[in-house]
């Protein structure tokens, strides 16, 4: 009976692992899928989308979560077979830099008119 | 002197934006993917279609031979209309055209290639779509020659027509 117990224990443990793992690889993948645009279906994310591409999308992905590759590696195997622009987040780069540093600069403007008038009015 | 310069910067703002505005008005809003660059062919395993065995992509494709990849499906409507061009092409002794039956039923597309005629040298299966997308396709008719050093020289994307068959030749030669 005590033996049977351990067993049920052991047994209910790893079950247990086994769904925290399954429920990490799924927010991993619901993750990734919805910064991946469906270039079928402009406007929509691949999580979002039920076309054929995005279901083979889906599949893909969920085989290289399986194969342990990185969320950046998935990422890199989509830009080299689709481009840049198939993920919703770019990465910076020539084609990129206006996007990326532009909100920057104007900050840094508005800042500096921001200190300016305040320290005249002092 | 600096109600002078005030105007000034606004205007070359103003001018800043309206240019930026112009031009993304004026670019098309359907996404065009990449067709020119040169890429490897993927390695993967496939499914005969005659023979349902699985194959290694390095006994599909071998050095030293011109492929062309053609993704099609009974469904698909363009397919039947490039059809006829495909069966031109593998007249072409010099080239080998590989099919690879995207997302379709097994005797639908036996009953497309028996009605028009087989111009592939050999069919894969791709169930999935999971094959298309290692190759970088998104949908289908689409279109991949392959040179003899297995590299990706061209995609294109949709039907083939007379211009392209004749584009396709040229590269071949």
């Amino acid at each position: 009976m005590k033996i049977f117990k351990i067993f049920l224990i052991i047994f209910l443990f790893l079950g247990f692992s086994q769904l925290k793992s399954d429920e990490k690889n799924d927010d991993l993948k619901n993750k990734i899928l919805k910064n991946i645009r469906c270039l079928i279906c402009q406007g929509q994310s691949i999580y979002d989308s039920e076309s054929d591409f995005a279901s083979s999308i889906k599949l893909i992905v969920e085989k290289k979560i399986n194969d342990e590759l990185s969320e950046e590696k998935i990422y890199e195997f989509l830009r080299e077979k689709y481009g840049d622009w198939i993920i919703y987040d770019p990465k910076l780069n020539k084609n990129t830099y206006i996007l990326w540093l532009l909100p920057l600069l104007l900050f840094l403007l508005g800042g500096a008119i921001m200190y300016k008038k305040i320290s005249i009015k002092k | 002197m600096k109600n002078k310069i005030t105007p000034f910067i606004l205007l070359i703002f103003l001018s800043f934006c309206f240019i930026i505005f112009y031009k993304g008005l004026n670019n098309s809003n359907t996404y065009s993917p990449q067709t020119e660059d040169k890429k490897n062919i993927p390695i993967f395993k496939a499914k005969d279609f005659n023979s349902n065995i699985y194959i290694d992509s390095d006994k599909i494709f071998e050095k030293n031979s011109f492929y062309i990849l053609n993704i099609w499906a009974s469904w698909c409507v363009p397919c039947r209309k490039e059809h006829s061009l495909l069966m031109e092409l593998s007249k072409n002794q010099s080239i080998k055209l590989i099919g690879l039956n995207y997302r379709d039923n097994l005797e639908n597309a036996k009953k497309f290639i028996n009605e028009l005629g087989n111009p592939y040298s050999q069919i894969l299966i791709d169930n999935d779509g999971t094959l298309g997308i290692e190759f970088g396709a998104y949908g289908v008719p689409e279109t991949f020659i392959i040179d003899k050093d297995k590299k990706i020289i061209k995609k294109i994307i949709g039907p083939i027509n007379q211009e392209i068959l004749k584009e396709i030749k040229l590269l071949i030669k």
